[in-house]
């Protein structure tokens, strides 16, 4: 009964996102603001529709209704009611309706902002939104709908939308339960986090394209978004960097991304988010790459839907997987509709769009900022090719060949360590025209320092070439950017006569872009240290060894101290631990706990590794085997991951940038800055 | 002048890009092949970087914690995704593969941990490459287990 329920409240979404979007468009046409009033009315009404619809669902999701196929594949009687909730987005179905929903929640948001000033971009926005919502919506009506039970006919079980004729209703005792890798903190957040940053990158997407229909093709659409674009690419930093961080902790191979074309599918929409970010900057301050601006963010709503369409049912999919579903097609289809007609209308408007200015000079601030847009996209190309290689392969050899991890490495190893030079240099130029002497002067003083750091390195141990060039950029950044800092702080010192952390704090409370930039900057090069540690000096090794025994890997010794195993009946889990002594040069350093989790329902194994972190190298420790007491040996394999802490202490760092970037304020970006287009721009705003 | 020094930047770029994605290609390919070409193809491929899949034999599994070498059998399934799906999905076809005794068998080695999804029927997909005793050496090894994931039908019920 509920479930029907919950899917007739479906379906009045679905009819309702459409209404939005005819009375939309017909309210533009005939120029009748109460018909686009209706349409806004009706596209804020899926939110509290589809909230009661994700609301049932949670219901039978927490109540066992295991007659419904979608609870029965994502839950068991045996997890805890969080884990129940969550089980929303654990399964294709579900996520799909999580994305409806975040996207809904999104756009209201959005249209219940002040529209004085932008009237004529509200039908538009309304339009690409509701559309985008529709599709999302009638995936789950017609393909995967989270509501469908089970009935038994003639021909067996099987789950249908509505009861078909004959058909018993069938309730089983216990549900599949959650695949146990999924049943981790990191998976909470990480797939809200990318849902959260895929779906805020609509907005943006919608406004280029009311300010191509409209013809206001000056860069309101950028202004109005841009803390949309900032917001949408931190959640989806975020959730790529959790995504590394529960591979780390949870797959248990001593790394945290493998090049997967899972993974690939979630880079790819942050890559060409990361350039447009770049370039509105140049656009909003030179008036230059504006059909490049509209191809990004065209680009990246396309990857956006395709990302989503890759990672909805969580890592354990391949690409495979995904030809059995009709919903395969579907999403290429919408993807190949959207982009053709976005890059109609930039055709269309191509005209309008020309640059008011030129790019003068090479060493100018946009000269830079276009190539940080080019090396972004080249990485962008790299994986894509990547990810296509076997099918284009297939099509002219007939041998299907793929690539793996080292293709990955090898082709964006240069690009990566050409955009950390560039993170370094690119800041201090000026908009217009720099010279060779002014960046000189800018940067010779802290790369004298950053030339000694892999040189210490080596002293230290870090013998690997590409490794000490990449410490060396790290350096060279990290001591450019505080190096800037500090002198533009000591000059409105000087020029304010305030004490030097009053200038530097006002200083960057009212440039917060620029400096908010920069931390996200110095935050990337820190994870930059940690992915190098990682790739570069990662050592491993693996023994079986009876109690007592000890085995040796860098200095560190690992004893085996004792094992044991017991059943958790109410969690459904039977627990192996093992207790290991390790010291490192003789010190004694405490105890780690590498686990082996048996989760009776899924009949899976999960190995847990004794993780020792700290900020020099992290311990890895994980129980392969193990033999009962009597025999006494385990076997156990050991990674030691120098640097790889870094990581994270960078992502935490990054969070903070960006927050000092995007939180709100006065909104000094909705000021009329640009009223005449040449003119000299307020330092504030860079 | 300011023009042509950036379109020569740009097809610098664009040709440092090519070189890169080609060379680095060449360099990381992975031959996909299946069980039955890998027999007939004989010493061909030994030395090339292969991928390989195939439907694990439950019965063949050893595995030797003191060296930590893992091995067992693997049979012949299709390679390409539309003739599983053809001949009635991926679970039905592991089933299939590993009780035919016609099927083309070949031994995999891998030293390692042991995954936590091998067993009976699953799909096995091997990267490494052959050597000269006809085994397959495997440095990466993934698995699926079809039956798990994919099946929507409570089998308690069933029949």
């Amino acid at each position: 009964m509920l479930a029907d329920f919950g899917f007739g409240v479906l379906i009045v979404t679905f009819l309702v996102a459409l209404y939005s979007v005819i009375a939309a468009i017909l309210g533009e046409r005939k120029q009748s603001a109460q018909m686009v009033e209706s349409a806004r009315r009706a596209q804020l009404l899926t939110f509290p529709l589809l909230s009661l619809t994700a609301g049932v669902l949670i219901y039978l999701l927490v109540n066992n209704q295991f007659d419904v196929s979608f609870v029965y594949e994502v839950t068991s009687r045996s997890m805890p009611t969080y884990l129940k909730i969550t089980a929303w987005w654990g399964g294709q179905a579900g996520s799909l309706l999580f994305w409806a929903w975040l996207l809904s929640a999104f756009t209201s948001a959005v249209t219940l902002r002040k529209w004085e000033r932008d009237r004529e971009f509200l039908p538009w926005v309304i339009v690409v939104s509701s559309i985008t919502l529709a599709f999302f919506l009638s995936m789950n009506i017609f393909f995967e709908n989270p509501f469908a039970r089970f009935y038994q006919i003639a021909g067996g079980v099987d789950a249908y939308t509505f009861k078909p004729a004959g058909g018993v209703l069938v309730t089983p005792q216990d549900g599949n339960g959650l695949n146990p890798l999924l049943r981790h903190p990191g998976m909470i957040i990480h797939p809200p986090m990318l849902y959260l940053g895929f779906v805020s990158f609509v907005i943006p997407f919608a406004f280029a394209i009311a300010a191509l229909v409209t013809g206001r093709t000056d860069d309101r659409w950028t202004r109005l978004t841009r803390r949309w674009t900032l917001w949408a690419w931190l959640f989806l930093s975020l959730g790529l960097v959790l995504g590394g961080r529960w591979a780390y902790d949870v797959l248990g191979w001593g790394g945290y991304w493998g090049w997967d074309p899972v993974e690939i599918a979630a880079f790819m929409p942050w890559l060409a988010g990361t350039a447009f970010l770049h370039s509105v900057m140049i656009q909003e301050h030179k008036g230059l790459l504006k059909h490049w601006n509209m191809i990004l963010i065209m680009l990246t709503y396309a990857l956006v839907i395709f990302g989503t369409f890759l990672t909805r049912s969580g890592v354990l999919s391949s690409v495979h997987a995904f030809a059995q579903s009709a919903i395969g097609p579907m999403f290429f289809g919408f993807i190949g509709a959207t982009f053709i007609t976005s890059v109609a209308l930039l055709i269309w408007r191509w005209p309008e769009l020309q640059s008011e200015t030129e790019m003068k000079s090479m060493l100018s601030r946009e000269a830079f900022f276009l190539l940080n847009n080019l090396l972004f996209l080249s990485v962008l190309v790299v994986c894509f090719w990547g990810v296509i290689f076997p099918l284009v392969s297939e099509l002219f050899t007939g041998q299907k060949v793929t690539v793996g991890p080292p293709f990955y490495e090898r082709a964006n190893g240069p690009l990566f360590g050409a955009m950390m030079a560039l993170m370094g240099i690119a800041p201090l130029s000026a908009w217009g025209k720099s010279t060779i002497t002014t960046l000189g002067r800018a940067i010779w003083k802290p790369t004298i320092p950053a030339l000694f750091v892999p040189v210490l390195a080596y002293l230290a141990g870090y013998k690997q070439p590409v490794a000490l060039v990449g410490f060396f950029l790290v350096a060279f950044v990290i001591f450019v950017t505080l190096y800037d800092t500090f002198r533009s702080a000591r000059a409105r010192q000087r020029a304010q006569k305030e004490d030097f952390f009053t200038a530097l704090a006002r200083l960057a409370g009212r440039n917060r872009r620029r400096y908010g930039g920069y931390i996200i900057h110095i935050s990337m090069m820190l994870m930059a240290i940690g992915i190098l540690g990682i790739e570069a000096f990662q050592t491993e090794t693996q023994g079986t060894i009876a109690q007592g025994q000890a085995l040796q890997l860098d200095g560190y010794t690992i004893q085996y101290n004792e094992v044991a195993s017991w059943d958790d009946p109410g969690a459904g889990v039977n627990y192996t631990r093992a207790v290991v002594d390790v010291s490192k040069d003789g010190k004694y350093l405490g105890q780690l706990y590498p686990r082996i989790d048996f989760y009776f329902d899924s009949q899976q194994t999960m190995t847990i590794p004794g993780l020792r972190s700290t900020l020099q190298d992290d311990l890895y420790i994980l129980l392969v085997d193990w033999q009962p007491v009597s025999a006494g040996g385990a076997t156990f394999k050991v990674y030691h991951n120098p640097l790889v802490n870094w990581l994270w202490v960078g992502a935490l760092i990054f969070i903070t940038g960006m927050l000092f970037a995007a939180w709100p304020d006065k909104d000094p970006s909705l000021r009329p800055v640009r009223a005449s287009k040449h003119a000299v721009e307020p330092s504030a705003a860079d | 002048m300011q023009r042509t020094k950036f379109i020569l930047g740009g097809l610098l770029i664009l040709a440092a890009v090519v070189y890169l994605i080609v060379s680095s290609t060449q360099a990381s390919a992975e031959y996909f092949m299946t069980i039955d070409e890998l027999k007939t193809e004989g010493p061909d491929v030994i030395g090339k970087s292969l991928r390989a899949s195939g439907a694990v034999i439950g019965d063949t599994i050893q595995y030797d914690p003191q060296t930590l070498t893992l091995s067992f059998e693997v049979a012949h399934v299709p390679g390409d995704n539309a003739d599983i799906e053809a001949q009635g999905g991926l679970a039905f076809v592991l089933h299939e593969a590993v009780i035919d005794p016609a099927r083309a068998r070949m031994k995999v080695i891998y030293v390692g941990p042991k995954p936590d999804l091998l067993r009976d029927e699953a799909q096995a997909i091997m990267t490494g490459h052959m050597g000269e005793d006809g085994n397959f050496y495997a440095d990466e090894l993934l698995l699926k287990c079809p039956t798990k994931y994919e099946e929507a039908v409570p089998e308690q019920i069933e029949g």
